[in-house]
């Protein structure tokens, strides 16, 4: 392994148990049913590089984004951060919390993503405290204040609850959340999917601004090339569980080799084809 | 200062108290709830006597009929009085504040039970989830006040006799309470289920905080409205079921008399012309359990955004 | 005018409510030509499903059609009563939702649903239906076989396809597909955009295509309206208003849409400030100023119209 692999995914499965309970079974001798969700898949990121998965639905890739950030043990394989297994039993306590401080993760939905009861500065200031990054009531103001500007939001903003904010903002509530613990490493799970397009772009350039500023890996999940083109280094495509192809950007969209891929990006709307010439005066 | 005005400014301006106003049925529901309410804990300045001081008692006054003075004192009672020459309205006064006392802390009871073990089942899930559920199951098969009576059997038989008067209300209590946690248990569970699937619960848990903490602080907060509402019908439930278990003879003793004690004493005088003593408190009774039960109501319709 | 099927004037919604009326649509106007595919565009809350709704006479309440006209042809369908409203929907004009799930029943086979839906609305008797619906199943691409099949049984795609053979089953003028392929993955909705297509071109109906996403405007339509905050901003030949865009809305909202084409991780993407404000906070004049560029002083105070049927924008005036 080279010093640069900053996040080694190490030939992950995950394996869901579909059985019907154990009774069932025996009465109607079915065997035990399981689901590949995730087939033996193993890439690598690079320290402040963006790696992006693409797929559709059923592909396996939100399983994936939950077993890199340690919500999800693997039923087999492996997740290193920065040569630390995410899953090792044998580590202390102590050990796992410097890992976790390490990774945070950005989710989808921008409504479901933040609790409706918590006013913003709570949210904010719950890692600080869980942690202990912050030695007193005023530096955890401080560092709450902080991350507000930080993802372009106002210091007035940390009184207010989630409802009183756009689906926009939210995200950028998310954002400076996952920010807290100063990870290095964010799996951003369709961040934008579920946002305007206007808003897409804000969230988007606010995420690259970050990644420059803070040398941020990312892992981003998606199912939008277009989204991907901009934001990656490097691209995995997913398919039923398995990694069927692996390259940087710029080759890949460019120079597809699966049949897959290529009919992905084909199908990908595009502004720039415009029914040209139509039939109505 | 400015935060409280700003508070109650808020109040005035939320759709919760446009809601209130709007309704006429809630807001009669509301002063009867609140007047009862404040009887019962001023009873000792508001009642005009004493009814447990037996000193003041004069048998001559027994069945004095409501607003007619005594043959024999001459003494007027606004609701006449009981065959002991007690004041009902006294009675009625003090009853009420038993009857209360029992119905609140017999939903606090319920509520703390049924909360903390729907959060567990619907958090934990698996087996947990089976045996609890499963315990709750079987508890509906059986009437509560079955249950309520089976409990306050045990504890009668496990207490010492000169115990028994004296405990008797706190067997009240915790045999109404644990015969209605299920409700709790089954909508907290519920909407814990729905909740532990969010994404704001998968940041909690990245950030390592243990199932408890988790479940207090994260979840807790966002499944109180339909316990608030559960546990104003509760309270309208568990009045009746204290005063029915009264009423059976197996609830608050003569000595510290309910409203449902009041209301047996009553029925032995119901066929004999002495209608009053059983009317006025089966009258509060009513009224108390009916008020409370049209808030529940408005409640649940008020905090359901599903039927706006 | 013969070629126009569809045409709204002037039409307003408002929603009473107890700290002033809401506006979610506010004075649009456009005409839908027959076999057009005419695409409406725009945020969430700008008003795109709602005009949906309003032409099919399912606002819910207390939402109401202040003012305004609704013409389909030369039958004014905006006062009718619910008799005879029931009557258009689903003869003249039907819907497809972004959920198949919603507009199909559950508990009946998809062959059912289709001779039922044809029965109400053509005269034809059951043999013919029957034949009529093996027909429909099989232009949306669907096995014939499958006829006894339940909704369950299908993907989500093939849900869908369904769905476009149930609203083009009673033979519409009009149909008003809201986010069809919203739900769906990318591959499969260029397949179901381009049933959508073809199936309407050959039957001459005309379709309102509800979408947020200017590349399946761009891909499916001939014209297109952007709405934005309850209001039309701007309307025109799609090929032209995508290559030339007027409103500064439009502008924004075309070059903050990254491409599959170019751009790399260097690309700064073009983003418009702020975001859409909520109908009970809306701004004075125009309701896109405050995140406008060349927003002029009067923006703040008027409304602009739409001028030339083409774009409501003073720099244009």
């Amino acid at each position: 392994m080279s010093k640069r692999e900053f996040i080694s995914i190490d030939r992950l499965s995950q394996r869901f148990d579909l059985s019907d309970p154990w009774i069932a079974r025996v009465i109607s001798r079915r065997p035990k049913q399981f689901l590949d969700a995730v087939d033996n898949v193993s890439f690598n990121i690079e320290k402040g590089k963006t790696y992006a998965l693409v797929g559709e639905s059923g592909s396996g890739k939100s399983t994936i984004a939950l077993t890199a950030v340690g919500l999800l043990r693997p039923t087999g394989g492996s997740v290193l951060i920065d040569g630390h297994n995410l899953y090792d039993r044998t580590q202390s306590q102590l050990e796992h919390r410097r890992i976790r401080r390490r990774l945070q993760m950005v989710f989808q939905s921008p409504y479901a993503s933040l609790n409706p009861r918590w006013r913003v500065g709570n949210i904010l200031a719950e890692p600080l405290r869980v942690f202990s990054l912050a030695d007193s009531q005023s530096a955890e103001r401080r560092r709450v204040h902080e991350l507000l500007e930080q993802v372009g939001l106002s210091i007035s903003d940390a009184h207010r609850f989630p409802h009183e904010f756009s689906g926009g903002q939210r995200q950028r509530i998310s954002i400076a959340r996952a920010l807290a613990s100063r990870p290095e490493f964010i799996v951003c799970d369709e961040p934008t999917s579920a946002l305007d397009v206007s808003v897409q772009a804000q969230v988007l350039n606010l995420l690259k601004r970050l990644q420059n500023d803070l040398g941020l890996t990312y892992l981003f999940i998606t199912h939008d090339l277009a989204v991907v083109r901009v934001m990656a280094h490097r691209i995995g495509v997913l398919k039923s569980g398995r990694l069927i192809e692996e390259e940087s950007t710029e080759s890949l969209i460019e120079s597809p080799q699966s049949e897959y891929t290529k009919m992905l990006i084909r199908s990908a709307p595009r502004i720039g084809r415009a029914t040209t010439g139509t039939s109505f005066p | 200062m400015s935060k409280d005005k700003s508070l109650i400014n808020r109040f005035y301006k939320s759709d919760f108290f446009y809601d209130f106003k709007k309704s006429p049925v809630t807001i009669v529901s509301f002063v009867v709830v609140l007047v009862l309410i404040l009887l019962a804990v001023f009873a000792d300045l508001i009642a005009p006597t004493d009814p447990f001081d037996a000193k003041s008692l004069n048998l001559l006054n027994g069945f004095t009929a409501p607003m007619e003075p005594n043959a024999f004192t001459g003494e007027t009672f606004t609701l006449g009085t009981d065959d002991q020459g007690r004041d009902l309205l006294s009675a009625i006064i003090f009853g009420l504040r038993v009857s209360l006392f029992v119905g609140l802390t017999a939903v606090i009871l319920a509520m703390v039970l049924g909360v903390s073990l729907g959060l567990l089942a619907g958090y934990r899930g698996g087996w947990v989830d089976s045996v609890i559920m499963r315990a709750a199951d079987i508890q509906v098969t059986f009437p509560s006040i079955l249950i309520a009576m089976l409990i306050f059997g045990i504890a009668r038989g496990l207490l010492p006799p000169d115990l028994r008067d004296e405990l008797a209300i706190t067997v009240l209590i915790i045999a109404i309470g644990l015969s209605e946690w299920v409700p709790f248990a089954r909508t907290v569970r519920g909407t814990t289920m729905v909740e532990k699937e969010k994404e704001y619960v998968k940041a909690a848990r990245l950030i390592g905080l243990s199932g408890r903490q988790i479940m207090v602080r994260h979840i807790l907060p966002n499944v109180l409205s339909p316990v608030l509402v559960i546990a104003t019908i509760t309270l309208a439930l568990a009045i009746i079921a204290e005063a029915t278990l009264s009423f059976l003879g197996v609830g608050a003793p003569p000595t510290e008399p309910s409203l449902g004690t009041l209301i047996r004493i009553g029925q032995d005088f119901l066929f004999s012309g002495e209608w009053w003593i059983l009317l006025f408190p089966a009258a509060t009774l009513l009224a108390l359990a009916l008020s409370v039960n049209l808030l529940g109501d408005w409640l649940r319709d008020t905090l359901n955004p599903r039927l706006k | 005018m013969t070629d126009i099927l569809l045409s709204v004037r002037n039409l307003r919604v408002v929603f009473p409510h107890r700290h002033g009326d809401l506006v979610p649509i506010d004075d649009i106007s456009f005409d839908v030509k027959k076999g057009e595919i005419i695409g409406f565009v725009g945020e969430s809350g700008a008003g795109k499903s709602m005009t949906g709704a309003a032409i099919m006479g399912l606002i819910d309440d207390p939402g109401m059609i202040e003012s305004g006209e609704i013409w389909l042809g030369d039958v004014r369908i905006d006062q009718l009563d619910a008799k005879r409203l029931i009557k258009i929907r689903g003869k003249r004009i039907s819907m497809i939702f972004q959920d198949p799930l919603t507009s199909l029943n559950p508990l009946k086979t998809i062959g059912d649903q289709l001779v039922e839906t044809i029965l109400t609305h053509l005269p034809v008797n059951a043999d013919q239906a029957k034949r009529k619906a093996l027909i429909g199943l099989e232009e949306v691409g669907i096995d014939p076989g499958r006829f006894n099949a339940y909704p369950h049984e299908f993907s989500g795609g093939m849900r869908q396809r369904v769905v476009i053979a149930l609203a083009l089953a009673a033979e519409p003028e009009l149909i008003i597909a809201d986010e069809p392929t919203t739900a769906l993955d990318v591959s499969v909705q260029a397949q179901v955009l381009e049933l959508l297509k073809k199936l309407c071109r050959e039957r001459n109906a005309s379709v309102m295509l509800i979408t947020h996403d200017m590349g399946v405007i761009a891909e499916t339509t001939d014209r297109v309206a952007v709405l934005y905050a309850g209001r039309l901003v701007e309307i025109g030949n799609t090929a032209s208003l995508l290559s030339s865009p007027r409103h500064p809305y439009t502008r924004g909202l075309i070059a903050s849409t990254p491409s599959v084409e170019h751009g790399d991780i260097s690309t700064h993407l073009y983003q418009i400030d702020g975001s859409m404000p909520r109908l009970d906070a809306l701004p004075t004049g125009c309701s896109f100023h405050p995140r406008c560029q060349d927003a002029l002083p009067r923006c703040r105070l008027r409304q602009p119209e739409v001028i030339n049927k083409s774009v409501a924008c003073f720099l244009y005036e």
